[in-house]
């Protein structure tokens, strides 16, 4: 019999520390795999953030450095600068990349840099344990807004997609999901598409990917991919909000 | 043509037990075992392989990358 799936060699052979059903190991395997397909896992360098993602470095058999929280996009354009035709992207949750790093990581996209950012959106605070974040959906209960977040008195989850897509310097700017082996292959295609652009020098390239926090949810991990896919997709519509080759996309 | 004889081989040390694969499986082949891992969890397994289309979607939906998938290979007339 033939092969047709295996683990991508780019991903390190042991056990992740996320909770079970997290998404954040599908995207660290897509991330891998699009690695493996390009050759590149030689000429790459990722910049972990801080969240639950702090650890990605043991997972992808490529060079890393660990950002202080919330600066991944300013280490990467750091890392681009001195070395411009290298591959290098950042891997952020979104209290890093949309709270703490919304000024580094708007200004990644105002300045037009050359680096791919990952802002893994599930909506809730993971690692400190399930506080509310800029993302978190109105009237979803956290540990922080136990009545469910109210817009007078928390405000409106932030849009980063839409928001980095309004910058002259951003070239790809998606959201994608990972909910089903559909999502999950539109994403892998987006990835490959924005490290291909990032390569080609368009510009600063992000990725807003929709996952689940089953734990901090206190849900299934069944039961947090349907709530992605029914009710996290009304507030966080998915979907390419800006390709300079749009019409080369998908 | 090797001697692989299932079509979907999961590492049970890497199952953490999410159950995304047995959800999202369109033939309902997979179940979760009774067997129990070094981390205390009951990884997933395959029960009807003669079922089993191959379809690779349990494999794209693990979490832990823990699922190899094999198709058997159809002679071309």
């Amino acid at each position: 019999m033939k092969i047709i799936y295996e683990r991508p060699k780019t991903l390190e052979k042991v056990v992740n520390h996320y909770c079970p059903g997290c998404h954040h190991g599908i995207l660290h395997a897509l991330i891998a795999e699009v690695l493996d397909e390009m050759n590149m896992a030689d000429k790459t360098v990722g910049v972990a953030p801080v969240g639950c993602a702090v650890l990605a470095y043991n997972y992808l058999d490529i060079d890393w450095i660990e950002a202080p929280h919330g600066r991944a996009v300013a280490v990467a354009t750091g890392i681009k600068l001195a070395h411009p035709d290298i591959l290098v992207f950042t891997y952020q949750g979104d209290g890093d990349a949309a709270s703490i790093g919304l000024a580094e990581t708007l200004y990644g996209a105002i300045r037009g840099i050359n680096v791919t950012t990952f802002m893994y959106n599930n909506a809730i605070y993971g690692m400190t344990g399930g506080q509310m974040a800029p993302t978190t959906l109105l009237g979803m209960k956290t540990t922080t807004s136990p009545y469910g977040r109210d817009p007078r008195r928390e405000g409106y989850p932030v849009k980063m997609a839409e928001t980095i897509a309004l910058q002259d310097g951003a070239a790809f700017s998606v959201r994608s999901a990972l909910f089903n082996p559909k999502a999950i292959t539109e994403t892998k295609n987006h990835i490959r598409h924005a490290f291909e652009l990032q390569m080609n020098g368009e510009g600063f390239t992000f990725l807003e990917v929709v996952g689940t926090c089953p734990t901090n949810w206190g849900m299934t991990p069944v039961e947090a991919s349907e709530f992605a896919k029914n009710e996290m997709v009304k507030t966080f519509p998915l979907g390419i909000k800006k390709d300079v080759k749009r019409s080369e996309a998908r | 043509m090797s001697e692989q004889a299932l079509k979907v081989v999961i590492d049970e040390e890497l199952c953490k037990q999410c159950e995304l694969c047995v959800a999202i499986c369109p033939m309902h082949v997979l179940r979760i075992s009774s067997k129990i891992n070094s981390k205390g969890f009951h990884p997933a397994e395959l029960f009807d392989n003669d079922k089993c289309i191959s379809c690779g979607f349990c494999a794209m939906t693990c979490p832990e990358r823990a699922i190899a998938v094999y198709k058997p290979e159809v002679e071309k007339a």
